[in-house]
């Protein structure tokens, strides 16, 4: 038995901070998509805007509502109120919180109640006409709620082995979501590779963009002109940017590595396997990728990305007993 | 049993001010009425009892506004904190904020040491009494407590016979109810030695005080409580079977999960403690050892403070349909590899039939006579004693022997004559099951309710340890009954509580 260590973490509080920080995580992604969707639509006609919605919710995993019939009122709040979807806002952040609570006394009292606030309000929200007209109001909400309580995580808890599991979390989350979501554009949208996009798609692209937060960041490394090879590359490949693919990935690995090292524990699989996508994203080159096909790429990557999530839970959450007896 | 038949209902009446007195109420106290109960606030109308001079004459100056706003930030507070309980049996918002309310009880420290070494002496008779009866039974052979009445009661755990826990100590966590009587007095009305709760409130209640009246607390000086997280955490580090082997016991909170009525309390306390706090599922048995399955791998567990009752620890010996225990974890405790606080079987001292005997308990094994006396009790199994409760049920309080929180209790003035013919019928067909005692008048003190003070009645819960010694933090959760003219305190039944000033002098 390893008595070495000073700190304990049982696995299930481990597996809580881990599905805390990705139903988190989760609720800020649609918040930020359908509020992008909702302002984008006020510049565009409706016909134009109908193919988002499709893209919106495969990018979601969210249920295809019945008949085929879209209209935003449903549709928003199937997303965002609807407590029967399990991940609409509403279901994430009630999730999220339920998680914390199983462990409260795990992490510091500002952060359980930064989310148990965020919790309130989200709750306490009704659906109705005046609620959608103004739902940005909303939306920006649930985001700073979610920013807020990272920030709060960070200044007031030990990065010790429990914050790796939320930096696990959000990030595993975060590759996978950003990861589907350009999967959803590339597949759906015409584009040309490095042509600067015409005006009416324009909105399109910056769009995916904004939907994750990058269209500032895009603008400053490319300039405003907007080609898909480079919004692509921005997304996938850069190492700066907070919610690109290959950030994210790097996160992920090095918060395996630091809870490897912390409970002295075997764990090659999924350092193995976070490190080998590591290094196939920082080694890509665009062009490759997009001449294989951009789908055809991202979809490895959330295959990669799940396979060390099953890895992760089999090591620290959910291990055989027998084995460990016998050790 | 001995007991006075002259009783009276007349204290629920409210008591005419004397129109010279009137003038001496002003706000917020303008309304603030006496009734036969005592009082503990005043010795009269507008007249203040030293200690709370203070109090008064702050309340007095403050407008009401401020006292409102500060209620309001003290709920919203616990309402962010998440300070609440779960009330079972209702389906919509099974978590609710614990209603706090901002004037403090204050209690002179003169008063306090009695009821301290009173408690003192009651949990040391009470853990002998328990060594006792699972062992050679000597109080039973000496017919000084019945012995059908200690086997018939549903806590009493055959299981634990010959059993024998470190130091001999069964309780050692308790949380005893008093209440003070119209003269006065401070009275047990009941033990609570399986699982008590209710101490994670009387921390947050200091909290808040703290801020709402920061000269006053200041001025009074009042001792403090925040050390019990400590001093329970030395409590059960001395039960550890292993302190001297290894070098620091592993010691536990198992909870029985997020559902639980205390979920709060207890990932308080847990964190407080800095110590795990476990589900069941998070525990296995192998050979007899109690391991905790953690990311680093299998640790070793010495000491579990559970809060999880008897029936549902071990499904492999209690409950087989509970999946809150651990199976196994029985025999690994009494193979004495891992501890239990409290230990099993504590119930059987805290059945309320067994209450009645407890003053001769202490007197049976400490040769004293008891500092803090009972409130008179009646047991419905002897026919006498019966007889005369069925006359007067109406009033009369009527409790079941086994249960607590308020739960199957009928209060005859506040009765209806259904209720009364349906405990009729309950106690005649189970009378080992139930007892009955006076409605009794508890103190009331004045609460901050509708923008005004208010009597409300109020009863005392110090929390007491008992480790390698007797410790009490001084004070303890002072509960409030916050419906008017109520008599139950109990947070399940729309009661709230208040911070206790225990003065350093």
């Amino acid at each position: 038995m390893n008595n070495r260590r000073d700190t304990t973490m049982l696995s299930r509080v481990a597996d809580s901070l881990y599905w805390m920080s990705r139903y988190l995580e989760r609720a800020e992604h649609t918040a930020r998509l359908i509020d992008v969707d909702l302002q984008l639509r006020l510049d565009q006609s409706p016909e134009t805007g109908s193919g988002r919605w499709w893209r919106l919710l495969e990018a979601l995993q969210a249920p295809h509502p019945e008949h085929g019939a879209i209209d935003s009122t449903t549709l928003t709040h199937i997303l965002t109120l609807d407590k029967t979807n399990s991940s609409s806002i509403i279901s994430c952040v009630a999730a999220a919180r339920e998680n914390l609570r199983q462990v409260r006394e795990q992490c510091s009292t500002e952060m359980w109640e930064q989310l148990n606030r965020l919790y309130l309000q989200v709750n306490s929200t009704t659906s109705s006409e005046a609620w959608l007209l103004h739902s940005y109001v909303f939306f920006r909400a649930v985001r700073e709620g979610a920013h807020l309580f990272q920030g709060v995580t960070d200044s007031t808890m030990s990065h010790g082995e429990g914050w790796q599991y939320i930096q696990l979390g959000r990030f595993v989350e975060r590759t996978d979501a950003v990861a589907r979501l350009i999967g959803a554009y590339f597949s759906r949208l015409p584009y040309s590779h490095d042509l600067p996009v015409e005006s009416e798609e324009y909105l399109e692209w910056v769009g995916l963009l904004k939907s994750c937060a990058a269209f500032e960041a895009y603008c400053k490394k490319y300039t405003a002109e907007l080609r898909p090879l480079r919004v692509a590359e921005f997304l996938l490949l850069n190492s700066e940017f907070p919610h690109s693919v290959r950030f994210s990935v790097d996160k992920v690995h090095a918060a395996l590595q630091a809870i490897a090292e912390l409970t002295e524990r075997k764990a090659e699989q999924p350092v193995r396997l976070t490190g080998r996508l590591r290094a196939t994203l920082s080694f890509s080159q665009i062009d490759e990728v997009m001449a294989s096909g951009a789908s055809a790429y991202v979809e490895s990557v959330r295959q990669q990305c799940w396979q060390a999530h099953t890895a992760i839970h089999q090591i620290y959450f959910d291990y055989p007993v027998e084995a460990e007896l016998a050790s | 049993m001995p007991h006075s038949r002259t009783r009276t209902r007349s204290f629920l009446r409210p008591v005419p001010i004397p129109e010279s007195a009137r003038s001496l109420l002003r706000p917020p106290f303008r309304n603030y009425q006496f009734d036969l109960a005592y009082d503990e606030m005043f010795e009269g109308p507008g007249l203040p009892r030293p200690h709370y001079q203070a109090l008064f004459q702050t309340l007095l100056e403050l407008p009401p506004e401020e006292m409102r706003k500060s209620q309001q930030a003290a709920d919203l507070s616990f309402l962010h904190q998440g300070i609440t309980f779960t009330v079972y049996g209702n389906d919509e918002g099974t978590e609710r904020v614990f209603p706090n309310d901002l004037l403090p009880r204050i209690i002179p420290n003169q008063e306090w040491r009695k009821i301290e070494s009173g408690l003192t002496q009651r949990i040391a008779a009470l853990n002998l009494f328990l060594e006792d009866v699972y062992h050679r039974g000597r109080i039973l052979a000496d017919g000084i407590v019945p012995r059908e009445l200690v086997y018939s009661c549903k806590h009493f755990r055959r299981e634990m016979r010959n059993l024998t826990v470190p130091r001999g100590i069964y309780v050692s966590i308790c949380g005893t109810d008093l209440v003070r009587l119209p003269d006065g007095s401070f009275a047990v009305l009941e033990d609570n030695l399986r699982v008590p709760s209710g101490v994670s409130y009387m921390l947050a209640n200091r909290k808040v005080l703290k801020k709402v009246f920061p000269t006053l607390f200041r001025d009074y000086g009042v001792c403090p409580v925040d050390h019990y997280a400590q001093a329970l955490l030395a409590t059960l580090r001395a039960l550890s079977p292993h302190s001297s082997s290894r070098h620091e016991p592993t010691v536990v909170l198992l909870t029985p999960g997020v559902f639980n009525s205390a979920y709060f309390e207890h990932t308080f306390l847990a964190q407080q403690m800095g110590i795990e706090l476990v589900e069941g599922r998070d525990l296995l048995v192998h050979d007899n050892v109690v391991y905790m399955r953690t990311t680093a791998g299998l640790k070793r567990v010495d000491v579990i403070y559970r809060r999880v009752d008897d029936d549902f620890l071990d499904p492999l010996c209690f409950r087989r349909d509970s999946s809150l225990g651990v199976p196994g974890l029985f025999n690994a405790y009494r193979a004495g590899s891992v501890v239990l606080a409290n230990a099993v079987g504590t119930g059987v001292a805290d059945d309320k039939a067994v209450y009645a005997y407890v003053p001769a308990i202490i007197r049976y094994y400490l040769g004293e006579e008891p500092i803090l006396p009972n409130v008179e009790t009646y047991l419905l199994s002897d026919k006498s004693q019966r007889n005369y409760v069925l006359e007067h049920l109406s009033e009369l309080v009527v409790k079941a022997v086994g249960e607590s929180g308020g739960y199957g209790m009928l209060i005859g003035p506040h009765s209806t004559a259904e209720q009364r013919e349906e405990f009729r019928l309950r106690i005649l067909a189970e009378p080992r099951n139930y007892i009955a005692q006076p409605t009794l008048s508890l103190s009331r003190a004045p609460c901050f309710l509708e923008g005004e003070a208010q009597a409300r009645h109020v009863d005392l819960r110090p929390y007491i340890l008992y480790g390698e010694n007797v410790t009490l933090v001084p004070g303890g959760l002072t509960r409030v009954a916050l419906r008017r003219g109520s008599l139950v305190v109990n947070s399940s039944q729309g009661g709230g509580s208040k911070d206790t000033w225990v003065l350093r002098a």
